[in-house]
């Protein structure tokens, strides 16, 4: 294996450069994935049962679906329509990534959810708490001790997904150092320091993730 | 076992009940658990329930704290309608923000104790009157300290349920139940799943409220020492009807049903 210090040198700002936009969609992504997840489970729970099908209809929809297809349709669509064509991709990237995820959190929280034991929604209602309190207050708390573990998993899988985004011309992390590869024939330099950085990034996300996990199982 | 205590004095029985059942029926699908059932409950009357496995005493007490769904007939508190009321000789659902209202009087202590794993004993009190009542957190605070001092459990305030033992967390869902100053008080065999040598401690705090408060009771246990002790009446229970019902000295000396006079054999 060669390895040529003055190639390596000279990815590592492109790489970081891509490695800007893989955070930005993963992060951007997660938190519209862990919003709107929630707000699906509970939609899906509470809502009027013709209103509960179309949102089941279209998680099923969008759950089936690869996310490639879904980034480059929507993509299509943004620059079909005049006026709209400034959206950055990266933008469409994330929102698109995350509803893509939503729908997956969507399910975790749904399961974290009926985890919780019927006794507790007996013991609000013995209480007379209004639902939005017990939810917020009792359900919730409960439901996110068997979730976050989950939501992490997706957040990471998000993290691994982010290449996709190329297909609407974003170039993150992975295909920077595809595209410093391919001009400078140094495969090896790019891709070894595209590693390090992801170890670099994840590492301490996992650990984050890990603590707030044994943060929530102390009571 | 010999059961000798006197009865407490029964309070006067006029004017309106604490609680009424009118022509209730409950239904679990196909099964028909009550039918036709009507009784009532005066202001700080405590009544026992007792009967066999199956003859609807949770269902009653789950009933009267809105967590079954009435299938016909009407449940009165303090003479107001509790879930379903008549209106224009139709039998018509409350609205939901009523009934909340109505259940605010009543409280309920469950089996399995069901307080709040997420939060601290304290936080378990004052959940319902800060959010409920709209009390202040230093008032519910200092309230809940009085009632976890009458409890025994003073220096618990600061725990997390999972840390204390069935008995303590049985005594914290009573202070918390209390907390609200309910006039009625519903117990479903508080006492069921504890081990033996933490059934006294949780007995004598409802002794205590039993004789310091005239709050409503309607409970249902296999103590009988104790029901007899509390209790002004006693239901027996069978087949989803009232079989028999009196003080607790006639109930368990002097039954004239067969089968309660079986049924209490199996259980004393
Ligand atoms: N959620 C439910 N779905 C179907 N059937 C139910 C349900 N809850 C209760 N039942 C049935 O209703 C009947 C009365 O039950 P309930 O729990 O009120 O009896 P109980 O007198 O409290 O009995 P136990 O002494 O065993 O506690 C039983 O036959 C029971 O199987
Ligand atoms: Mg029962």
């Amino acid at each position: 294996m060669i390895w040529n210090w003055e190639f390596a040198a000279e990815a590592l700002p492109i790489l970081l450069r891509g490695f800007v936009n893989t955070l930005i969609a993963t992060v951007v992504g997660t938190i519209i994935a862990t919003v709107l997840g929630l707000i699906l489970a509970v939609a899906i729970r509470g809502l009027p049962r013709w209103i509960n099908w179309i949102v089941r209809l279209l998680v099923a929809f969008v759950r089936n679906t690869p996310l490639v297809v879904q980034l480059i349709f929507v993509y299509y669509i943004f620059a079909g329509i005049p006026g709209l064509v400034d959206v950055p991709a990266l933008v469409i990237g994330f929102i698109v990534i995350g509803i893509h995820y939503s729908t997956y959190m969507s399910e975790s929280y749904r399961a974290g959810i009926d985890s919780v034991p019927p006794g507790q929604f007996e013991a609000a209602t013995a209480l007379s708490l209004p639902p939005v309190r017990t939810f917020t207050a009792v359900v919730l708390p409960q439901a996110l001790r068997a979730t976050i573990p989950s939501l992490g998993n997706y957040a990471v899988a998000m993290f691994k997904d982010t290449p996709f985004l190329f297909a609407i011309s974003v170039v993150e992390l992975v295909t920077s150092a595809q595209q410093f590869g391919a001009a400078k024939f140094a495969y090896t330099e790019a891709f070894t320091l595209a590693g390090i950085i992801f170890l670099v990034a994840s590492y301490p996300t996992s650990l984050l993730i890990q603590r707030l996990d044994r943060r929530l199982a102390t009571y | 076992m010999p059961l000798t205590e006197k009865t407490p004095a029964t309070p006067a029985t006029a004017g309106t009940p604490a609680i009424e059942f009118k022509d209730v029926e409950k239904s679990f699908g196909p099964t028909t658990v009550l039918k036709d059932l009507n009784f009532t409950v005066a202001p700080g009357e405590r009544v026992t329930l007792i009967g066999p496995s199956g003859s609807g005493k949770t269902t009653i007490l789950r009933l009267v704290m809105t967590l079954e769904d009435l299938t016909d007939g009407y449940i009165f508190v303090d003479g107001e309608p509790l879930t379903f009321e008549e209106r224009d000789g139709k039998r018509v659902e409350m609205p939901k923000k009523r009934t909340r209202e109505m259940t605010t009087r009543i409280g309920m202590v469950f089996q399995q104790f069901n307080l709040f794993p997420n939060m601290t004993v304290l936080e378990n009190i004052i959940e319902a009157p800060v959010h409920v009542l709209g009390k202040s957190k230093a008032e519910a605070s200092t309230e809940a300290k009085e009632l976890l001092e009458r409890v025994g459990l003073s220096e618990k305030a600061d725990a997390h349920p999972t840390r204390l033992s069935g008995g303590q967390q049985q005594r914290v869902a009573i202070a918390r139940a209390l907390a609200m100053s309910p006039e009625i008080l519903l117990l479903d065999e508080v006492t069921s799943a504890l081990d033996p040598e933490l059934v006294g401690d949780v007995l004598g705090v409802l002794r205590d409220i039993a004789e310091t408060t005239d709050i409503t009771m309607l409970l249902v246990t296999h103590e009988m020492q104790f029901a007899r002790d509390v209790s002004h009446r006693v239901m027996m229970f069978d087949g989803g009807q009232v079989l028999e019902e009196g003080p607790p000295d006639q109930i368990f000396n002097n039954p004239s049903h067969e089968r309660t006079k079986s049924f209490l054999s199996s259980v004393l």
